[in-house]
């Protein structure tokens, strides 16, 4: 053993902890504990926050008894295309039985962060009830509360900062929870309930806002009309995010003047969001703010129209983040790409879900946008049509790509000008881009691009497939190639038991899988399950005649899998139709 | 969600896109998840499937592809965007009787009567207003009173094509039900007049 082996096993636990203090990444820290027994006990007391990727791969149990010290949890639930009604209602992904494991254990809870998890009214009422410093709740996707939750949150939490509703499906009880704050509460620092559909008690925001000097994020629904908008403005100049309720009022009257003002002097504003039913016609009035903004979220907007959108987008020069809806067409990212060179994240959301002939966006707009934008590094793009050869475009001018989710509204659209398929394209991404973590690809692919895949994404850690492929060989070349995968998601895709047996021993290197509507059978998922003790596989089944496991043919397709790496064994929380094999 | 019909299943069988594995006998039932009627190009390189058609494909989307869960939009996004496209502008021809032009107002802009009437003082008090014995370049205020005054009666046209008098409904009914509004002389209001006569009494 060296010498510099000896020292450092021999330095005292304090200096261990104050240096482990400067690793904040839960990959460092992970990567800490395992170096030698006496790091992985240093670590794992010092650990105040835990990162959870799926709730069901350890319990809370576990989680307590190896990081006492917790104080901040992030836990995900459901699986990414939950979000696509892919997933039943009452899978799971609850959130009270851990909640009520920290109570028991006297946890120190401080935050908690959750996505696509089913949060009830009782776990928010315990969790407000249980954790007397408990200053942060943000909720990302998650469904199964009301407002009454809501005022339990606000009634209890004597030091809350942060309450952070993320497009939450939230039942709306007549109740009244924001009057809930008591007037004790100060340290309120961000608040958002834009996804909430009720009205609030407008005047209990108002003495909310007032009294709480550092809010500094403050997200409103579109409940709220302008008057109040402009009253809160006035009260908190100091905002550096802002989400707007509704954004429609005469802009010819005395409001609408004083919100101009009011705006003009929100010198810190850098966030912008909201404008849930907006009447274009008053936009000039955030022109004063534009300058300063990094971030803009106008996709819930489709009440804005293209060269409103474009004068808007002419003051934003310093956008970093913008989500906007394909309303603004191909011209308005044009002006995009002229005019906001700082752009990193752009994501063009589809307006038109349910009938046809919206003008979409195309390639072009995104051929634009990647000329113009140096700086570029994730997009997400739904778009009318592609071509190979816009994606080779951008390929070359975006190497720095982290994230690439391209999305065509009809899944199986071939290359707009050859009719080819989109392999050569997204390959050209994968080759170009060689930090990209995330991918979605769409249109006309066929096994070719999984082998581009395999060959050059090396970074990858998630890869979203649907409509896609040929045969087995596809995901095989994906399975084989990227070393990094941690979440793969096929739908609708010829990839079948070959492919899923071949190496086994991969699934515990990533969190998750979930294959729907291909080609595996009920055998070789049990095969799989036998084999790889330490996966969950589920089954799905929504068949209505209520089959039972048993009497269900090992040669029957099944409809959906979902398998994940686990120390806590089978689920004991499954509904009737998730069958752990 | 897009099941085909037994009378519609031989046209569906036509252009039903098949992923089988060549020269297998899975056929892939898309019938709970597509409704697409797609056409392959013949020029493909590699056709997959021996039962695939081939045709010429149109850059546009089919008229009613209904995919579960695509596009990937969360349920949330679709049901926020779907009540908001109900609630777009609703902008209505107004006419009062007298002045020269027709004003365009969006109803949505407002969220009461009293709100309308003030906008609509200020829309036509630049205006002049003829022949009813009235100054010309009447002041706001006046014409708000003379709004709400027995002098004027304000009509809608609703969804069935018939004339109403304003303020009878909620607010809210009003502007889904509105079309057009016209501001008449009450002496022209002949057959609304009595019952006008006395709402604008009780308004005023």
């Amino acid at each position: 053993m060296c010498l510099f082996q000896s020292v450092m096993n021999y330095l005292p636990k304090e200096v261990l902890e104050h240096v482990f203090d400067f690793l904040t990444s839960h990959h460092d820290r992970n990567a800490v504990s395992l170096v030698c027994e006496s790091w992985y006990g240093v670590e794992r007391f010092s650990r105040e926050k835990v990162f959870i990727g799926n709730c069901y791969a350890v319990n809370p149990e576990r989680l307590i008894d190896r990081f006492p010290r917790l104080r901040s949890l992030t836990l995900k639930g459901k699986p990414h295309f939950a979000d696509f009604n892919l997933v039943p209602d009452g899978w799971g992904g609850h959130v009270y039985p851990w909640i009520e494991a920290m109570a028991k254990s006297g946890i120190n809870l401080e935050e908690l962060r959750l996505k696509r998890m089913v949060v009830s009214d009782e776990s928010l009422e315990l969790l407000a009830k249980s954790f007397p410093n408990f200053k942060s709740l943000v909720l990302v996707s998650c469904e199964g509360f009301t407002t009454d939750g809501l005022a339990a949150i606000a009634s209890n939490c004597r030091l809350l900062r942060e309450l952070d509703l993320q497009e939450n499906e939230v039942d709306d009880r007549k109740g009244q929870w924001l009057s809930c704050f008591p007037e004790s509460c100060t340290s309120l620092v961000s608040l958002n309930f834009a996804c909430l559909k009720g009205e609030v008690n407008v005047a209990a925001l108002e003495r909310l806002v007032a009294r709480c000097p550092n809010l500094r994020s403050l997200r409103l629904n579109h409940t709220v009309p302008v008057e109040v908008l402009q009253k809160i403005l006035v009260r908190a100049p100091q905002l550096s995010d802002l989400g707007t309720g509704t954004f429609t009022h005469d802009p010819d009257s005395e409001t609408y003047v004083k919100l101009k003002n009011a705006m003009k002097n929100c010198r810190s504003i850098r966030s912008l969001s909201g404008f849930l039913d907006v009447n274009g016609r008053c936009l000039p009035a955030i022109y004063p703010i534009c300058t300063s903004l990094t971030s803009l979220n106008l996709s819930y907007a489709p009440g804005i129209f293209s060269n409103e959108l474009i004068k808007l987008i002419c003051h934003c020069k310093k956008i970093e983040r913008l989500w906007i809806l394909d309303t603004i067409g191909d011209k308005g990212l044009g002006v995009v790409a002229n005019t906001c060179k700082e752009l990193q994240e752009l994501r063009v959301f589809p307006s038109d879900l349910y009938g046809v002939g919206n003008t979409a966006v195309t390639e072009e707009g995104l051929v634009a946008i990647s000329a113009g934008c140096p700086k570029l590094n994730s997009i997400l793009y739904f778009c009318q049509q592609m071509t190979n050869a816009a994606l080779i475009t951008v390929a070359k001018n975006c190497p720095n790509f982290i994230r690439f989710r391209l999305c065509t509204l009809n899944p199986i659209v071939p290359d707009a000008a050859t009719n080819q398929p989109l392999d050569e394209g997204f390959g050209a991404i994968v080759q170009s881009c060689k930090r990209l973590t995330r991918l979605s690809v769409s249109g006309l692919l066929t096994d070719q691009l999984f082998l581009y895949i395999g060959m050059y994404a090396e970074q990858l850690e998630m890869l979203s497939i649907a409509f896609a492929g040929d045969s087995d060989k596809g995901m095989l070349y994906v399975l084989n190639g990227c070393k990094k995968l941690k979440k793969l998601e096929i739908r609708d895709s010829p990839f079948g038991n070959m492919a899923l047996l071949s190496d086994m021993g991969k699934y515990e290197t990533m969190r998750s899988l979930w294959m729907s509507s291909c080609e595996v059978t009920l055998g070789a998922c049990k095969t799989l399950a036998e084999k790889m003790p330490r996966l969950n596989v589920e089954i799905i089944n929504e068949n209505e005649a209520g089959e039972d496991k048993a009497s269900c043919d090992d040669r029957h397709r099944v409809e959906k899998m979902y398998l994940y790496r686990t120390l806590a064994g089978p689920r004991t929380d499954a509904p009737d139709f998730v069958w752990t094999l | 969600m897009g099941m085909e019909s037994d009378e519609n299943r031989l046209e569906y069988e036509e252009t039903e896109l098949r992923l089988g594995l060549p020269g297998g006998s899975l056929k892939r039932e898309f019938s709970q998840t597509i409704d697409l009627k797609l056409n392959l190009n013949a020029s493909m390189a590699s056709p997959p499937s021996p039962h695939q058609q081939q045709e010429k494909i149109t850059a546009k989307p089919p008229a009613k592809a209904q995919v579960v869960g695509w596009p990937p939009v969360r349920s949330f996004r679709k049901n926020t965007l779907a009540v908001q496209s109900a609630a777009a502008a609703a902008f209505i021809k107004v006419s009062l009787d007298g002045a020269p032009y027709l004003r365009k107002v969006d109803l949505k802009m407002y969220n009461s009567y009293q709100q309308l009437s003030e906008a609509l003082g200020k829309m036509f008090s630049s205006s002049t207003i003829g022949d009813c014995g009235v100054k010309e370049l009447m002041s706001e205020s006046k014409l708000i009173d003379l709004l709400n005054g027995s002098d004027y009666v304000p009509t809608y046209q609703d969804k069935d094509g018939d004339w109403m008098l304003v303020g009878d409904v909620p607010w809210e009914m009003f502007v889904d039900s509105c079309k057009r509004l016209r501001i008449m002389k009450s002496s022209e209001a002949i057959g609304l007049a009595p019952r006008a006569a006395e709402k604008c009494k009780n308004r005023a």
